[in-house]
């Protein structure tokens, strides 16, 4: 089933897993599955509108995510979604 | 012990909280730091010697972020932090996303508190910090869609001047949006409450000639209110200095030197007619005049300033104190703190009249208080 990770940087602020796995056929899905789990982990990747952060990028087997409002990215039953942030720093 | 709220201050910096403590013998002195390393926007120091008090971040990646200490800083949780409702499609104005926690205060009785942020939108809650609820009565004004940034991409609310005896009343300034008065008639649902533009005679240089008095458009950088005298409000605006007598109804300009701009301003919590100020150059370099850092201090409602600058830096000065980082003690308006973008942090102990470095090492400093 497909399985999202979430970069170690998440865990600085908020509890949030490793990674969580659901049977989900779409990026939205398969992140509110987690966020059932972990409720305040919602509001540090997605925003007050539900919405992809700016500077938080997800990539599914490899490829960026492009619909970061919607989150319609399908998923293949054995897709592996990355929850990552941009690099800044100073 | 308690401590007296003159005797602690809570510095809001790029990378940290740090709790200032002052003792008879020691002075000013770093007590202890929280949340090390994150961005802190703003701070509500604990009230009446109670040891609840909030602190708001701003994660940058992940977002602003709300922390509450029942401790007075000893340990610290993460609440949720207050949400935009959905967005209607085609809504005007800026996006409802909330961007950082620019200000936060509480009501004269303590039966709510208030939080103000970029995009501009108020929030209050009725159980101590715990849920947040956007008002509407001013989020659905239609003036609201013509707010625009002011130093931001999105418009501020940075400004909330509770009334010191009148809990629903709230004056609020916004950038750039102007300044507004909250107001309830009777004792209805907070639905009931009643929002007034409060800008009259503030002046937007910056805008169309047929705007420049719209007070719509105004750009207040920040606004307090003498808690002593409420009707009298002080503004340091984009455009210089203003001063209301009247609860906001009217302001007056008036002229400072050596200069009328700059971002803080702090009123003094007696007198109506004292209030400090910390002069930069107008409007694009944002610097000392000359190189040289100054409080100003007006005893006379403005008729006249004097320019303090004994243990401030007189040459190559490029210190900024940006507009919530000045600040006088409620119960002791001898005492002044004041910070800048350069991490410097300065005290007084006699009304402005003199100042000495107490950290020169913090990150920049966006924002600070007693209590």
């Amino acid at each position: 089933m497909p399985r999202v990770l979430f970069t170690p940087q998440l865990r600085r602020f908020v509890d949030a897993p490793e990674h969580a796995d659901a049977q989900a056929t779409t990026l939205r899905a398969l992140l509110d599955s987690a966020f059932l789990v972990a409720p305040m982990l919602r509001g540090y990747v997605l925003d007050d509108q539900g919405h992809v952060r700016p500077n938080v990028v997800i990539f599914i087997d490899g490829r960026r995510c492009t619909d970061r409002v919607r989150l319609a990215d399908a998923l293949a039953p054995d897709s592996t979604v990355h929850v990552l942030q941009a690099l800044s720093g100073g | 012990m308690s401590t007296s709220a003159a005797d602690r201050a809570w510095v809001c910096t790029r990378k940290g909280l740090f709790e200032m403590r002052h003792g008879s013998t020691t002075g000013w002195r770093i007590a202890r730091s929280h949340f090390l390393g994150e961005p802190v926007s703003a701070v509500l120091p604990p009230l009446g010697g109670g040891g609840r008090m909030f602190a708001a971040l701003n994660l940058g990646h992940f977002g602003a972020k709300l922390q509450v200490s029942d401790d007075a800083g000893g340990t610290w949780r993460e609440l949720p932090a207050p949400a935009y409702p959905e967005q209607p499609p085609g809504a005007e104005g800026a996006p409802w996303k909330l961007v950082q926690i620019w200000t936060l205060e509480s009501a004269c009785d303590a039966s709510r508190l208030w939080l103000g942020t970029l995009p501009g939108g108020l929030f209050a809650s009725l159980d101590h910090g715990e849920t947040w609820q956007l008002d509407r009565s001013l989020w659905d004004r239609p003036e609201r869609t013509q707010w625009m940034g002011g130093g931001n991409e999105a418009p501020g609310l940075h400004s909330i001047c509770p009334h010191p005896s009148r809990p629903d009343e709230l004056l609020i300034g916004v950038s750039c949006g102007g300044a507004w008065r909250r107001s309830k008639a009777g004792s209805g649902a907070d639905a009931d409450a009643v929002w007034a533009l409060r800008a009259r005679g503030m002046r937007a240089d910056f805008m169309p000639p047929e705007l420049a008095e719209d007070e719509n458009s105004q750009d207040p950088h920040r606004i307090q209110r003498c808690a002593a005298e409420p009707d009298v409000l002080w503004c340091q605006h984009h455009c210089g200095i203003f001063r209301s007598v009247d609860n906001g109804a009217r302001w007056q300009p008036v002229d400072a030197q050596p200069s009328s701009f700059g971002f803080a301003v702090a009123a003094h919590p007696q007198r109506g007619d004292t209030a400090w100020f910390v002069p930069a150059v107008k409007d694009e370099r944002r610097l000392p005049v000359d190189g040289a850092l100054c409080v100003t201090r007006t005893q006379d409602g403005g008729a006249h300033f004097e320019a303090l600058r004994e243990g401030l830096p007189q040459q190559d000065c490029h210190d900024l104190v940006y507009r919530h980082g000045l600040d006088v003690a409620a119960s002791d308006p001898r005492r002044l703190l004041m910070g800048s973008t350069t991490g410097h942090l300065w005290a007084s102990g006699d009304g402005g009249e003199s100042w000495r470095l107490v950290a020169g090492h913090l990150p920049p400093i966006y924002g600070l208080r007693f209590g």
